[in-house]
């Protein structure tokens, strides 16, 4: 077995123990606090965590002996390294706090941002000039971290909402929350669809006529929505027939478009499924499992990850990344969009400190607050990486 | 200006919530914090007169507390955040890659909303007036909050006595209440206390234990790491501090280095492009869905000069070599201040040299013409009196209207027209373009071959002097211990209360309860007083 | 900190006006960001290169005095061509009154200037830049771009992009020496 299979094997190991300690996290709740604490099922769940990271761990040190090169080089790479450490801040506020309950969310969250990233191509690729730095390791793992620490405080906001939010009478809150309820559903049919049809091998071509050049477009879902002006060129495959709107015309813009589609279709069938199930509202079905916890210390779980993750995160993500810049390009700033929405998701946060410490938002705005500043994240690294695409677009 | 005085003899600032010396209340300013609606108290600024909230007058005073305002400045964070997230909606104009002018590219590439971003002027988004007002504003903000806070937390902090207003501490978060403590409970507290690193003050039995104060100037701190990130980008703004050019130098060219006043010169003696071998076997996996080979390095091997005495612009200096080095990306050379970057390249794109072995009408070789399309030469000598005369050159060969044309002066495609003369005036013309020879004349006697071509490569070099660089630095550096400082130690206290035969005890930190708790149950071990109770806690 | 309020009415004015200077001296500061460095009213940079219809030299320095335009312009621009005309036809006129044309092409090889150079007839002088070193020197960015220098050596007008024969004209009435 070469290194390669090792460390991909290393990350299956810890997908797998994830999802096991998701189960025992489950376990713990509905018991009663002071019980819970030293409870065997909580010590379990938290053992098969530190064993689980340490299995990522291995993944990522055996990956970068086998490329020569620190494993945060292109989107898989990062994500699979964002969820370490996510894992990594979870196990950190655990032994401060103690709080299992986190557990039981910070975990699936944290599978479903691996498994978004096996999404990606997972061979090791060549480093291309512009990332042969030190540089490299300093900023991108400094940045995940911070990035990382910061989405706990989201995982907690979650938390605090769930079992915060009136379920009682429907709501503009109870509406959102279900919103981000079904982004989550989503994303889990995201990664269901994909797998499901790559271990079809499915595929169907296009050709596309752009700019008096024709090219070939491979789609690996069933096409939804075709690309822009093109012609289905594999015979039998399905196509509804439907075209990508004109101003589509990036290579795999169609492509991407079809996915999207596919992932929001998928999860709205799951999250549907799930609602006739439970026959009310998800949030509401999760209430009454988390009544017994302590809403005052989720609340400043919520501020301490912000706490701890914003000096770290303008670290990495400005103030490395500005050296770096300056080595590489001669100027430590110059507006790329990823650069602006680490500086949009900086300001985010500091205007969460300022509201929370000057205005007093505390709790349920605090909350909420924790959800936009993860959308933001979320957006830096799929909208900015996949869509925008500037000097960052190692995706 | 107005003082209040308290009862307990301190006299306090107009528009303090909290007295300085022993927090009672002061009655009629309870509804700047909100106290006179809540159980607790506001804690904020430990109740200290902030100056923004004294009455307004003149229109001097009314700028200064809008900008005094946490919640202006949270809008103008807001405002600053959705304009710079706007502008990444479609690239900036720097980014477009398009030739299309500006006004044509966005209407074409995106439609209506595309137009509409330009006429907003949002493809000049990061460098409008308004964007950097809003800084500017945000800057201001900065300035003024941070002065209006930390002198009067400073103030308070220094004032407050051990000995503190009984409504003070049991409208604390943390309270007990508890009955019979003995002294030795008193000096088992002090002592863990003190263990635990607190500073312990004693008056009149009551005692202040606090520890970790510095961490409440942590803000302002951070405040004045920022506040030198944005001098440090006014003063970027001048060409002493910041110069900025590019240059293209191609392959065996010597060109004089912009930004420099003439005085520096730089020679591209070789551009070096190293791809990855699709054979590697860490990378081949990788490689195979890679249509383009994959570059694993652009190099050039420069090296710069200064001019050793000055001339009139035009003529040729006299050089002195000042360094030579390898510049890479993520590698530049530096010179006296200057940076040279990798930035660009036309790989291979232009001709050095263009070879033709050319035969005579009895088949026999006359010599080669070996056509250098940068040098200034017109006719080339051959062996036993045959001679080549170029008659037309076009560097970058175009037909127009007006006939043959070229559309720059680089040789990209060179297009020759040149004569061949034996030594008995017999000529033949030819035409050579795109690796082709045609032959313009009829009755052909000579043989002319293509023989080879060397394309050399242009590099584009970014020339930078940044003397702001360190600025940044210590800014950053200034903020970065400030946010530190603020967010990874808590300022806590405690204060135990005697009165009657009842002992007080309460706790209270700016963040962190969760610790604080904890530490107030390792600090009351062994003792018999109440472990506190949070006064908020609602489960 | 303050002993009366009228000191600290002078504390806040003076913060609040340099803040409120300083964001004005930025917003001005990046509104010039965009300028050419040279502009008009600088002085016009020295340069001396060989003429290429003839073995003399051109000095700029040594032309004041006179009213001087600087043609920047390659074989390879059209537009640049065609303005090539009137000048000639107006440098017969204005030469007498004192008015010189240096027509500096930024072309790499010399032939092509000859070549084109042979075909017109122009009689104002040319010179080759060949290492744009002056065109580095005036940054110069679109071609054709014309300098109209004054006598005394300061530059009263820079304009990008060709010229027709009546505004070419107004020019050189603007820079003609005043006697």
């Amino acid at each position: 077995m070469d290194l390669y299979t090792i460390s991909s094997n290393f990350l299956f190991a810890a997908f797998i123990l994830y999802l096991i300690g998701t189960l025992f996290f489950g376990a713990t709740i509905g018991q009663k606090r002071q019980q819970n604490i030293k409870s065997k099922s909580s010590k379990i769940a938290i053992s098969i965590t530190i064993l689980g990271f340490t299995a990522h761990l291995s993944y990522f040190i055996i990956r970068w002996f086998a490329s020569g090169h620190a494993p945060v080089s292109n989107m898989f790479e990062f994500i699979a390294f964002f969820g370490m450490m996510l894992i990594l801040g979870f196990i950190i506020i655990y032994f401060i706090y103690r709080e299992t309950v986190l557990g039981l969310f910070a975990l699936p969250i944290a599978i479903l941002i691996i498994g978004y990233g096996s999404m990606f191509p997972r061979e090791i690729s060549p480093l291309v000039p512009s990332l042969q730095s030190y540089w490299l390791k300093i900023h991108v793992t400094t940045a995940a971290t911070g990035e990382a620490i910061l989405s706990i405080s989201f995982v907690a906001g979650l938390v605090y909402l769930i079992a915060k939010v009136d379920q009682t009478v429907r709501s503009k809150h109870t509406t959102w929350l279900e919103i981000v309820m079904f982004f989550i559903f989503a994303t889990a049919a995201f990664i269901i669809v994909t797998t499901t049809f790559e271990a079809m091998n499915y595929q169907s071509v296009f050709t596309q006529e752009l700019n008096e050049s024709v090219r070939d477009i491979e789609y690996h879902l069933p096409a939804l929505i075709e690309p822009n002006s093109s012609e289905l060129k594999t015979e039998g495959a399905f196509s509804t027939g439907l075209e990508a709107p004109e101003w589509m015309r990036g290579d795999e813009a169609g492509s991407k478009l079809n996915t999207l589609i596919w992932s929001l279709l998928a999860g709205f069938v799951l999250y549907g499924l799930t609602r006739l199930i439970l026959r009310k509202r998800v949030a509401a079905a999760i209430q009454p499992k988390l009544s017994r916890i302590n809403l005052d210390k989720i609340d400043e779980i919520i501020y301490r990850s912000v706490a701890i993750g914003f000096p770290v995160f303008t670290l990495g993500a400005l103030i490395f990344a500005s050296i770096w810049a300056q080595e590489a390009w001669g100027r430590f700033w110059g507006w790329d969009p990823k650069e602006v929405w680490a500086l949009v998701t900086w300001l985010f946060y500091a205007a969460f400190l300022h509201l929370r410490l000057g205005a007093g938002w505390h709790g349920e705005k605090s909350a909420w607050l924790a959800v936009i500043g993860f959308t933001i994240i979320m957006i830096n690294l799929i909208v900015v990486n996949l869509i925008l695409a500037g000097l960052h677009s190692y995706a | 200006m107005k003082k209040v005085k308290c009862e307990c003899g301190h006299i306090n600032h107009e528009g303090t919530v909290l007295c300085e010396a022993c927090g009672k209340p002061i009655e009629e300013n309870q509804h700047i914090d909100n106290n006179d609606k809540n159980k607790l108290l506001n804690m904020r600024y430990d109740g200290s007169a902030r100056r923004s909230q004294t009455k307004k007058r003149t229109i001097v005073d009314k700028t200064w507390a809008f900008f005094s305002s946490v919640k202006v400045g949270v809008w103008l964070i807001a405002l600053t955040l959705i304009a710079a997230a706007l502008g990444t909606l479609y690239p900036q104009e720097q980014f477009k890659q398009s030739r299309l002018p500006s006004s044509q590219f966005y209407e074409q590439e995106y439609g209506i909303t595309g137009k509409i971003f330009y006429q907003l002027g949002f493809h000049n988004l990061y460098s409008s007036w308004w964007f950097i007002t809003l800084v500017a504003l945000i800057g201001i903000s900065l300035v003024i909050c941070s002065i209006d806070r930390v002198i009067p937390l400073h103030r308070a902090l220094k004032n407050q006595k051990p000995k503190r207003h009984e409504i003070f501490v049991k409208r604390q978060r943390f309270f007990s209440e508890t009955e019979g403590v003995s002294d030795k409970d008193r000096e088992m507290l002090i002592q863990n206390l003190k263990n635990r690193r607190y500073k312990v003050r004693e008056e009149d039995g009551h005692i202040l234990a606090e520890k970790n104060r510095f961490s409440r100037w942590g803000p302002y701190v951070n405040h004045i790491g920022l506040i030198i990130i944005l001098v440090a980008s006014i003063l970027r703004m001048f060409d002493f501090m910041h110069t900025e050019d590019y240059v293209w130098v191609r392959e065996g060219e010597t060109k004089v280095v912009p930004t420099t006043d003439q005085q520096y010169y730089i020679k591209n003696e070789k551009f070096i492009y190293e791809v990855y071998d699709r054979n590697d076997e860490r990378f081949q996996e990788a490689l195979k869905n890679e249509e383009f080979d994959v570059p694993s390095n652009f190099q050039t091997n420069a090296v710069v000069y200064k001019v050793k005495e000055e001339v009139i612009p035009g003529q040729e200096p006299e050089l002195e070599e000042v360094t030579r080095g390898e510049i890479r990306l993520n590698h530049p050379l530096k010179f006296d201040g200057y940076s040279a970057y990798q930035s660009g390249t036309q790989l291979r794109s232009e001709y050095e040299t263009i070879s033709f072995s050319i035969k005579n009408s009895d088949g026999q070789d006359v010599g080669d013409f070996n056509f250098k399309p940068n040098v200034d030469k017109r006719k080339y000598e051959l062996k036993d009196g045959y001679n080549v005369v170029v008659t037309d050159y076009y560097p970058q060969f175009e037909i127009t209207e007006e006939g043959p044309s070229s559309s720059s002066k680089f040789p990209r495609n060179p297009g020759i027209i040149f004569e061949v003369n034996g030594p008995n005036g017999h000529s033949e013309r030819y035409f050579y373009l795109n690796e082709d020879i045609v032959a313009l004349s009829e009755d052909q006697q000579f043989n002319v071959n293509l023989e080879d071509t060397k394309l050399i490569t242009a590099s584009g070099l970014t020339i930078k002097k940044d003397f702001s660089l360190p600025v940044f630095l210590v800014g950053a550096i200034i903020f970065m211990i400030g946010v530190a400082q603020g967010l990874y130690w808590h300022h806590r206290r405690v204060w135990l209360h005697p009165t009657g035969n009842k002992v007080l005890f309460a706790g209270h930190t700016n963040k962190n309860w969760y610790g604080l708790k904890n530490e107030i149950e390792q600090a009351l071990e062994g003792t018999n007083i109440n472990m506190v109770n949070d006064q908020q806690e609602k489960f | 900190m303050f002993k009366n309020k009228k000191v600290r009415l002078i504390f806040r004015t003076v913060v609040l006006t340099a803040l409120i200077a300083a964001t004005i001296a930025v917003i001005y500061l990046n509104s010039l960001k965009d300028n050419p460095v040279l502009a008009e009213g600088d002085d016009a940079p020295n340069f001396m290169l060989e003429r290429l219809d003839s073995n003399e030299v051109i000095e700029l320095d040594q032309l004041k005095g006179k009213g001087v335009m600087i043609n920047f312009w390659a074989t390879y621009c059209e537009p640049c061509k065609k303005e090539m005309p009137y000048m000639e036809e107006l440098y017969k006129e204005y030469q007498d009154k004192g008015i010189e044309i240096v027509a500096v092409s930024v072309d790499k090889n010399r032939m092509v200037i000859e070549n084109f150079y042979n075909r017109f007839d122009l009689s104002f002088p040319l010179v080759h830049d060949k290492k744009g070193t002056i065109m580095e020197l005036y940054q110069v960015q679109p071609l054709p771009t014309s300098f109209f220098i004054n006598p005394d050596g300061t530059i009263e007008r820079v304009v990008k992009g060709p010229l027709t024969l009546d505004r070419l004209e107004t020019y050189f009435k603007e820079i003609l020496p005043k006697n």
